[in-house]
């Protein structure tokens, strides 16, 4: 009934991605992915600093970069880009990140329901042993319709 | 206190920028543009979280300036909920001090657009003191 699209690739995808918008701005790269999971890296600007004492990324564009990351690894795991809203995304910082060291942010998304998707990862400066902060996160599908989903189950059968 | 000292340089950066006060607190706003632009026509949630965050430590900062205190802040947390799409238009962002104790600080940070009392996201922060 509908064309099949190709299968949603995260390193594919960084190409358009981060060419324009707020992930633009912070330049955000394409660096790793597995089945249900993706790394990007914010790399190291002098005017992202947060602390004019410390020459160390700000807070604010590690959460961007985990937010993007967190929607790259849910469309990677379902292979699909479809719409989703963050609805709350959770960020503990372990410690500053190290003088004008690059961050990456590798989040996997662990379970998926209906309406729901779940994910969780951290933020490092090289030593993925040893992060910045680790994030939690909670994500909804954007276009979810229940009326829909019920419409095409009464017309296919249960599946 | 002046704005410079509110917002770091990613703030100013992005394009935050204090546009007014309220019970003391310092207002932030940030204007829709490509810099803050998500998916088309709507802000980016990082770039929300960026500046709830900002509003944040603004509040805290303007709080301990108030009480004559100098610390060097460290993040602990921030939790951000996400209310409805943040369109095309600017966002302001306040933040309240929960509490504030000799080495910790709990603050509590809405976002919102033309209606004040429909936010688009808020945030819950620790920040820690020394």
């Amino acid at each position: 009934m509908s064309t099949a699209l190709p299968r949603f690739d995260a390193r594919e995808a960084s190409k358009y991605f981060f060419r324009h918008g707020h992930t633009g701005w912070l330049g955000l790269r394409f660096n790793d992915l597995g089945e249900n999971w993706v790394e990007l890296e914010l790399p190291w600007r002098e005017d992202l600093l947060g602390d004019p004492s410390r020459p160390v990324l700000a807070s604010g564009p590690i959460i961007s970069l985990m937010d993007m990351a967190s929607g790259m690894a849910i469309w990677q795991t379902t292979g699909t880009f479809t719409p989703v809203a963050t609805l709350d995304l959770r960020v503990d910082y372990q410690r500053p990140a190290r003088e004008r060291a690059s961050v990456l942010g590798r989040v996997e998304c662990y379970r998926t329901t209906r309406s729901a998707v779940f994910v969780r990862g951290i933020a490092h400066d090289g030593d993925p042993a040893d992060p910045v902060a680790h994030v939690a996160g909670v994500f909804m599908t954007v276009a979810y319709d229940p009326r829909q989903k019920e419409a095409e189950t009464m017309m296919k059968g249960p599946q | 206190m002046e704005p410079q000292e509110l917002l770091s340089a990613y703030a100013r950066s992005l394009g935050i920028r204090v546009a007014g006060e309220e019970d003391g607190m310092p207002l932030l706003a940030v204007d829709f543009g490509p810099n803050v632009e998500g998916r088309p026509q709507h802000f980016h949630g990082g770039a929300t979280a960026g500046l709830l965050e900002t509003a944040g430590y603004a509040a805290l900062r303007t709080m301990l300036a108030a009480e004559g205190r100098e610390a060097v802040m460290k993040p602990v947390n921030i939790t951000v909920q996400y209310l409805s799409a943040g369109k095309s238009k600017p966002t302001f962002a306040l933040g309240r001090i929960t509490r504030l104790g000799r080495r910790n600080a709990n603050i509590t940070v809405e976002a919102w657009q033309d209606d004040r009392a429909r936010p688009i996201a808020s945030a819950v922060m620790n920040i820690l003191m020394a």
